[in-house]
């Protein structure tokens, strides 16, 4: 075993910097968080996505100052009405202004759309990492419980509860959502949590002497959050159609508040469908451009976070 | 002699095999069947064997990263297996490891500060002060730059990734360092570096390393003494010069034979032993001797004795082999097979 002789190999030097370089002056760093979104700046769709949705935020941030009306101020004389300088999209089957509950209602979809992706992320996250984790009777324990909640039909086991509850709040509408839809997260996050276990700096990290807890949120979490990062803004894409949905056959928030939902509903009258399409086209293509700009960046997050899947 | 700083007694891992409807437990895989050795402070020890003979599972079990299933792991006095998830999870200041997959060991989301800071914090070797002190010296130990601290794993080479793993391990002063495979995956100038950075280490912190290895060369290299297992048992065990030198159970022998000679003059020439077969499931294994099924000096005894490890007056004392025959070996007066 010659060639392993210490005289001949002594490369346990330290690599250090070339002469009259500053070690700190080296191109900076970059963490794999960092590299994925170098790869999503360079995404067009996905940028696009950005601008729409930043455009849709900005306006329901500043609904104040740009409604012409207030939105839930209905005035009998005025039903229905056309186009006019007065109501540009003119006015609803209570004469409330269209244009000023389409501008409100962004409002609704997106705190509805998001505030339930944090519930559902909070709940998914938490037991699908304690399933991915620790695994065995917990795991199937668990499992059990989301097979039970998909087999539920989402549409009528919302439409139920909010038929029992006498009053519908936005809040209790959030919770709703969540509580029917974590199944397909904790799935996710339980699979990625699954194949995390079986590498080996899991086990480097329980060798130094990490608690579960630690080794759950410093280790397990930033590798899965690209999946988690990419699921939880297509599920809040899915969240705000869910809203209009409900709103549109009724059972979503009542009127008067302004949503997205409640306006479209308007077009369940044929009248209002032939006659009045000012009435109900913007607010669907709120609904449309909302939901495909989220997807955008959505697609484009998981192209980020994978680098593999490069089908551009 | 030096004080046994590691004791294992009867170390047994099986693992279930999950089957039927139900995920009953059908059958188990024997990865470790009965295993038992010391270590020496100050020593390096080395376990070799092929695939699957449980030598990992030995380090792994040894360390708790895989609760055995049963026996007895002292360690400086103190019975691991009994201590409380807590008090364990203290005691990994003392045993630490080194993993065969430098790709694969190190978290790719912390910078080698992180990874060090976190050894530190959790073991709370140094006051917070001077952990940044300890980060550069560590790194400098290993050959590192300082200036490196806060680059990511990918902005390294595998065998600089292994000396950030090496850093960790060191980091919280650890007494045993069980190096699973440490070298394997890296190319052998790169392994080079990183034996003799190891033994440098083990000069300066007198540190004792459990060695799991393939490459006999290396092990040569290395040891004071090896550990040969089959099939989730010790076969044989010794010295290093007694075991390279005149190895008794004719699994070693095979073994050994199979070391490539880099200088193939014909005086040189050992004889080849090449063994028929592949290594029986650790889920049925073999009754008697495990080896029997591939032993060319196999007999009917071997099928149902269980040959236990014992010294000849001819070998040396701490070398132990378990043959029915190695005395009939060694004197030739039992000849194989074929």
């Amino acid at each position: 075993m010659q060639q392993l002789n210490a005289q001949e190999t002594p490369s346990v030097e330290p690599i250090r910097p070339p002469e009259g370089q500053e070690p700190s002056k080296n191109k900076a760093s970059k963490s794999p968080f960092q590299l994925a979104f170098a790869r999503f700046r360079k995404n067009k769709l996905a940028i696009v996505g950005i601008v729409i949705l930043v455009s849709i935020v900005l306006i329901s941030v500043f609904a104040d100052l740009l409604a012409t009306h207030d939105p839930t101020k209905s005035n009998l004389l005025l039903i229905e009405n056309g186009p006019s300088s007065e109501h540009i999209l003119g006015t609803d089957g209570s004469g409330r202004d269209n244009f000023s509950r389409l501008l409100y209602g962004s409002r609704i979809s997106l705190i509805v759309g998001f505030s339930a992706m944090i519930f559902t992320l909070m709940i998914g996250t938490t037991l699908g990492s304690i399933a991915g984790y620790y695994g065995g009777k917990i795991d199937s324990f668990i499992m059990r419980l989301t097979d039970l909640m998909q087999a539920l039909p989402f549409f009528v086991l919302a439409l139920t509860i909010i038929s029992i509850v006498p009053e519908i709040t936005i809040a209790l509408f959030v919770t709703i959502i969540a509580l029917t839809s974590w199944p397909n997260l904790t799935r996710i996050i339980r699979g990625t949590f699954l194949s995390l276990r079986e590498q080996e700096f899991m086990l480097g990290a329980k060798a130094i002497g990490a608690s579960d807890f630690r080794i759950i949120f410093k280790h397990f979490i930033p590798n899965a959050i690209g999946p988690i990062t990419v699921n939880a803004t297509l599920m809040m894409a899915q969240m705000i159609i869910f809203e209009s949905g409900l709103s549109f056959v009724g059972m979503g928030i009542p009127q008067p508040t302004p949503t997205w939902g409640n306006m479209l509903s308007q077009a369940q009258n044929i009248r209002i469908l032939r006659n009045h399409p000012e009435a109900w086209i913007p607010a669907g293509l709120g609904i449309f451009l909302t939901v495909l700009a989220i997807n955008f960046i959505g697609d484009g997050l998981r192209d980020a976070f994978d680098p593999k899947s490069n089908r551009r | 002699m030096a004080k046994e700083l590691l004791k294992v007694k009867d170390l047994k891992q099986y693992f279930p095999i999950k089957g039927g409807m139900l995920g009953r437990t059908v059958n188990h895989v024997k990865a470790v069947d009965g295993v038992s050795f010391n270590v020496y402070e100050g020593e390096t020890v080395s376990v070799v064997g092929e695939s699957g003979c449980g030598k990992s599972t030995t380090g792994r079990a040894i360390l708790r990263l895989d609760e055995p299933t049963s026996g007895e792991v002292e360690f400086d006095g103190e019975d691991l297996l009994a201590l409380s998830k807590k008090k364990m999870r203290k005691k990994r200041k003392d045993l630490q490891v080194i993993f065969q997959d430098p790709y694969a060991s190190i978290n790719p989301r912390q910078t080698v500060r992180q990874i060090l800071e976190e050894a530190l914090d959790i073991q709370n070797v140094v006051p917070k002060a001077e952990r940044g002190k300890k980060i550069a010296e560590l790194m400098e130990t290993v050959g590192l730059g300082a200036h490196q601290a806060d680059r990511f794993p990918h902005e390294f080479s595998g065998g600089q990734r292994q000396r950030i793993g090496i850093a960790r391990a060191l980091s919280v002063d650890p007494k045993l360092i069980i190096a699973d495979e440490a070298v394997s995956a890296l190319d052998v100038s790169i392994q080079a570096q990183v034996i003799n950075l190891m033994k440098k280490l083990q000069r300066e912190f007198s540190l004792t390393y459990l060695f799991i290895a393939h490459d006999l060369g290396v092990v040569r290299h290395i040891s004071d003494r090896v550990i040969v297992m089959y099939l989730g048992k010790i076969v044989e065990i010794g010295d290093t010069n007694s075991i390279f030198d005149n190895p008794q159970h004719p699994y070693t022998k095979a073994l050994l034979s199979a070391i490539p000679v880099p200088d193939p003059e014909p005086e040189h020439k050992k004889e080849r032993v090449i063994l028929q077969g592949d290594v029986p499931s650790p889920i049925d294994p073999p009754t008697g001797c495990r080896f029997h099924t591939r032993c060319p000096f196999a007999t009917d005894k071997c099928k149902v004795d269980v040959p236990e490890l014992r010294s000849e007056d001819y070998m040396k004392e701490e070398h132990m082999a378990a043959c029915h025959y190695q005395k009939e070996i060694e004197a030739g007066t039992h000849t194989a097979k074929y």
